[in-house]
């Protein structure tokens, strides 16, 4: 079957075909053909999100993977992370949850649980 | 007390041109309407901010953060959770009317005023959506704040209208918090976000795209919650075709129609308006046709990436430090530049001709995706300046620096966007 994707490289934004026989057509420069490749072989993505805090002014706090992880591991992070209740303060960089799924990455703060200014 | 500057907004152009102007060594005064400063980017957990400022790929908080720190180290006087409710003008001396729930109403005077107010989000009355108006209908933008800064989703099953950038982005961010995303339509017959965005927010979740479509119904229960919304085709002039009709069961539909500049505190200073931009028109020291009131970011003119909020509230900086320092005098002889073909808008509208300088930015939008496009700037219908711009789309504003000495001192200038033959 034809596989479809858009290349995000660049604005111009190709839209790439692989077939049967992995055969890349549709890309106007040799990154669009890398793009394809890494997302046919393991498609890694950041994750965004936030956590809970005990705290009154930041009630959640935004974190994020400090690399990107499998595509599909995405879900089962989110589970994992939204378990978590931040109670000690905490600055930018700081990690909340190490190696997550055994990814090799890191959750950490990427807001400081700032308190009124 | 006077101050030289007093800059309206918190966020990334506040925050920029807050820096510039405190490190020229003036007197600046900082008020920010919410309890924390960093604007709407503390709401963008995403990632992809500060690629041409930093090289780097920050979430919003982090971008924010970059510059909240310089700017408390630089010990800017600031004001937050507090209200600008008035401006004036006398004389030369501009009077700013604050609100704020411990200190009440206060007056602060000022040399010289920069709004940097950001933009508002069109709501469904804006696009007159026919059907009921039951709870459930709300702007992308808001449901992001209730979810990132509260930690509220705002519904579980969820159809978008629009393909603006936030909404694309509240599509993956609803998704990965356990709602269900049935879809997002958008009316015109291509995105109006990122590729990236399309790419990572829908195609990544199976969520669909339907372009060419948009809500021709919104349906509430009994309760005055929605409960269902129909979607339908559009043609070429956007003419809803008959029995196209889909119908999604949805607990909540996000707006994502587009941004307008936010300068309703302006509404009685008599500021010369753009009706393309729907902001104010500013000559290339950001200045309004009032005397001191400088504009910047969002509140200028929607923009696509928070770098050139920054660069351009940057540049504003600079010409609130020159205009102060009275280092080039203001001839009052002004040129007008036009929009021409291809073009959506540009800023800035005029050209003071006594406010010298080595290189003028212009930012515009083009109307139409164009590949090897050469933007062409005429003056007197002769063509003085061109540049190539390979690649072009109405999602990306474009910035180019047009040389100040190849500008006669006479004749309006056009700005144009052609395919290179």
């Amino acid at each position: 079957m034809k596989k479809e994707f858009i290349c995000i490289v660049c604005p111009r934004g190709c839209r790439i075909s692989v077939d049967d026989d992995l055969n890349i057509s549709g890309n106007q420069c040799p990154r669009g053909k890398t793009y394809v490749e890494n997302e046919m072989k393991s498609p890694t993505r950041i994750l965004t999100t936030t956590v809970k805090t005990i705290f009154e002014y930041t009630p959640r706090l935004s974190c994020k993977t400090d690399k990107p992880i499998p595509k599909e591991l995405l879900f089962k992070a989110m589970e994992v992370i939204n378990d978590v209740v931040i109670e000690e303060e905490i600055n930018i960089g700081d990690i909340i949850i190490m190696n997550i799924l055994d990814t090799g990455a890191n959750v950490i703060a990427t807001k400081p649980s700032r308190k009124k200014e | 007390m006077m101050k030289d500057v007093i800059v309206i907004g918190g966020g990334a152009g506040g925050l920029a041109a807050a820096i510039e102007i405190h490190q020229a060594g003036k007197d600046v005064l900082l008020i920010e309407r919410e309890e924390f400063l960093g604007g709407i980017l503390n709401q963008c957990i995403h990632n992809g901010f500060g690629l041409e400022v930093f090289k780097e790929e920050y979430t919003g908080p982090e971008y924010a953060n970059q510059f909240i720190d310089v700017f408390l180290q630089e010990k800017i006087d600031y004001l937050l959770d507090t209200t600008v409710i008035g401006l004036k003008k006398e004389g030369h001396i501009f009077t700013v009317e604050t609100s704020n729930e411990s200190q009440g109403i206060e007056f602060y005077q000022t040399q010289t005023v920069v709004v940097s107010t950001g933009s508002y989000e069109r709501t469904r009355g804006q696009i007159s959506i026919p059907g009921d108006r039951p709870y459930g209908v709300i702007t992308a933008g808001s449901a992001q704040r209730y979810l990132n800064t509260d930690g509220l989703l705002v519904g579980k099953k969820v159809f978008i209208l629009g393909s603006g950038d936030i909404g694309l982005i509240m599509a993956r961010r609803m998704k990965l918090e356990g709602a269900e995303v049935l879809g997002v339509a958008e009316i015109m017959p291509h995105s109006n976000g990122l590729n990236r965005n399309i790419v990572q927010c829908l195609n990544d979740f199976d969520i669909p795209l339907y372009l060419s479509h948009t809500v021709t119904e919104i349906i509430a229960d009994d309760h005055q919650r929605l409960s269902k919304i129909k979607v339908s085709k559009v043609d070429e002039s956007f003419r809803v075709i008959k029995g196209s009709e889909k119908v999604f069961e949805v607990d909540t539909l996000l707006l994502s129609i587009g941004l307008i500049p936010d300068v309703t505190i302006l509404d009685d200073l008599g500021v010369e308006i753009d009706k393309r931009t729907k902001s104010v028109k500013v000559n290339q020291a950001y200045e309004t046709n009032i005397e001191g009131l400088f504009v910047c970011g969002n509140a200028l003119q929607v923009h696509d990436l928070v770098d050139n909020v920054t660069l351009e509230s940057k540049r504003a900086g600079q010409a609130v430090v020159r205009y102060l320092n009275k280092d080039k005098v203001k001839e009052n002889h002004t040129l007008s530049l036009n929009p021409g073909t291809n073009l959506a808008y540009i800023t800035p509208q005029r050209l003071d001709m006594g406010l010298e300088q080595e290189n003028i930015s212009l930012s515009f939008r083009s109307r139409k995706k164009m590949e090897k496009a050469v933007c062409k700037i005429y003056q007197n219908s002769q063509l003085i300046f061109e540049k190539k711009l390979f690649f072009v789309l109405p999602a990306e504003m474009e910035t180019i620096q047009l040389p100040f000495k190849t500008i006669q001192d006479q004749g309006d200038l056009k700005v144009e966007l052609e395919v290179k033959s």
